[in-house]
């Protein structure tokens, strides 16, 4: 077996990945923070006011990478839902089950911060054009997935069975993403292009970008939080959880010691 | 610096937009740590139990 | 037909499942009843005139009919489930999709269609105008199935489970909001002297990929739920 095939079966061992993902996630929160700090600054300092829109174009900078973020995470877990499905593999399934809540968080930001933009430049709190009803209707699809997973007693069933709902689902993410061309919207086309230019000034470029990169760490981080818990709880009765629970609980007896004493 | 919280006017919805989104993010951030106490609290009781049967002679 | 074949084994599914309906026919009342209950209660919250009512008129018949349809979902499988037939299908050594299309077509001519019968007379409860009336059965016509189909899928992944009412309406809503706006988008072009053909292709070309699709994802739903 050649060294990646090895390194890959290594990687998908529980007590291997939750080794690995207690220092991963905590350099992603680490480094995310401060990119989005630097991001921040340069969108809420540098940035000058947009010609139209005056300093309410600020929100932008979190409403945007929040809105990549949900489909980001909704992508992620499709795919390791996918996997989880098809392979069998615990550590999808756990992935896949651990970023439906980010992905809902991110979702919901973008829809609250989005509703707040949208109240002083259109002048309504809520519109039900094609872009936010496919949002809102996301955000109902990763509830619904977080409702079925916990509706289920065997967390590898429920992992299977929330996970093919987040496959059926997968129809609206190219509908949220295309909504703007598709249909007349009220919601602004797109602005950022992958490849050629965007249509956006450098200056109010780099710090969006910026915040993209620090709220995918983000992302990442909490992940690999959540993956950690949930492979605790799947593998509960193995010796490695054991061991972690019994280290946690001398540490706490320990911690409660140096407070008494 | 009073410019800077005014926001041109739309402080009402720029603020409260940044704090929407780095409450819900801490939120999510810390959840996992309080879930993780919470099962391996549930798992140290269920091990103590179970060794506290065993010692007793009860079968397990 | 050859006793053992699919087709016998299909035959008898559908036998099986009017028989039991037909024993229960007072139940297949309450979709309709639900329906004429919903579509009553508009014009008592929002005043009986016969102008602010013909505006809503088709999209509260779709929606009513929408929801007398989910409520129904809940027994496509539950009867099946709590005796263990449903286990015994999912063995069987047919294809568990065409067995289960089958039940699903059942299912459907038996809640949906009374309630496209009664779509006319709900309209003209919610004084629904003339021309739009027939454009609304064909929409119901078309989308019914659709919602059935969708439905089975997510009751699939629910069965069993004993408080699943708010859970399935929560996972089958997503799948229903494209049906909803289309149908009832149709209905709406209608009543404005709008071209609606282009609603109502959409809505054949969703049925047909679901007539192919739906009964394959509902197995796989199944086979994990009951796994």
């Amino acid at each position: 077996m050649n060294a990646l095939t090895l390194w890959f079966h290594k990687i998908g061992s529980p007590p291997m990945f939750y080794r690995i993902a207690g220092a991963l996630g905590a350099w992603c929160y680490g480094v995310g923070l401060l990119l989005g700090l630097l991001g921040l600054y340069g969108g809420l300092v540098l940035a000058p006011p947009d010609y139209q829109q005056g300093d309410a174009f600020r929100i932008i900078f979190i409403h945007v990478p929040c809105a990549w973020m949900g489909l980001f995470a909704y992508f992620f877990m499709a795919a390791n839902a996918f996997i989880a499905l098809v392979w069998r593999i615990k550590l999808s399934e756990v992935l896949a089950m651990a970023s439906a809540p980010v992905g809902a968080a991110f979702t919901f930001i973008t829809l609250v911060t989005g509703s707040l933009w949208g109240k002083p430049m259109w002048g309504a709190w809520w519109t039900w054009d094609a872009r936010l009803t496919s949002e809102l209707v996301l955000l109902f699809i990763y509830l619904g997935i977080i409702g079925l997973y916990n509706a289920i007693e065997d967390r590898r069933q429920a992992a299977r069975a929330a996970g093919f709902l987040a496959l059926v689902g997968v129809v609206n993410i190219p509908i949220v993403h295309y909504s703007v061309n598709w249909w007349n919207t009220l919601h602004q086309g797109s602005t950022v292009r992958l490849m050629g230019p965007s249509k956006i000034d450098a200056a109010m470029l780099w710090p969006l970008l910026l915040m993209a990169l620090a709220t995918h760490l983000w992302f990442f981080g909490s992940l690999l939080a959540r993956t950690r818990v949930g492979l605790l709880e799947l593998d509960g009765g193995k010796e490695w959880v054991r061991a972690i629970a019994l280290a946690d609980g001398a540490a706490a007896l320990a911690d409660g010691a140096k407070h008494h004493g | 610096m009073v410019d800077f919280f005014a926001m041109g006017g739309y402080a009402g919805y720029v603020w409260p937009s940044y704090a929407v989104f780095f409450i819900v993010l801490a939120i999510d951030a810390v959840a996992p740590r309080l879930r993780r106490q919470r099962v391996l609290k549930e798992l140290r009781g269920r091990l103590q139990r179970r060794t506290s049967r065993e010692s007793h002679g009860a079968p397990t | 037909m050859t006793p053992g074949s699919t087709a016998s084994a299909c035959a008898a599914l559908i036998r099986r499942d009017l028989t039991l309906v037909w024993r229960r026919r007072g139940d297949a009342l309450n979709p309709i009843l639900f329906a004429l209950i919903v579509v009553a209660l508009f014009p008592l919250a929002l005043g009986p005139e016969p102008e602010n009512l013909r505006r809503i008129a088709a999209g509260v018949v779709f929606v009513a009919i929408l929801l007398a349809g989910l409520l129904a979902l809940d027994t496509l499988f539950r009867g099946d489930y709590e005796d263990g037939s449903l286990e015994q299908l999912v063995l069987s050594p047919h294809s568990l999709s065409l067995l289960l299309a089958c039940k699903i077509a059942v299912h459907w001519l038996t809640t949906a269609l009374p309630l496209i019968v009664i779509a006319p007379l709900l309209g003209e409860l919610l004084h629904l105008a003339e021309p739009v009336r027939w454009v609304l059965v064909l929409a119901l016509l078309l989308a019914t199935p659709l919602l059935s189909l969708l439905g089975a899928v997510c009751v699939a992944l629910t069965v069993g489970m004993h408080r699943s009412g708010m859970l399935l309406a929560l996972l089958v809503l997503p799948l229903y909001v494209p049906v909803l706006i289309f149908g009832a988008g149709a209905c709406n072009a209608a009543q404005a002297a709008l071209p609606y053909l282009a609603p109502l292709l959409w809505l054949g070309a969703a049925l047909v990929l679901a007539l192919v699709l739906a009964p394959l994802a509902c197995a796989a739903a199944l086979r994990i739920s009951l796994s």
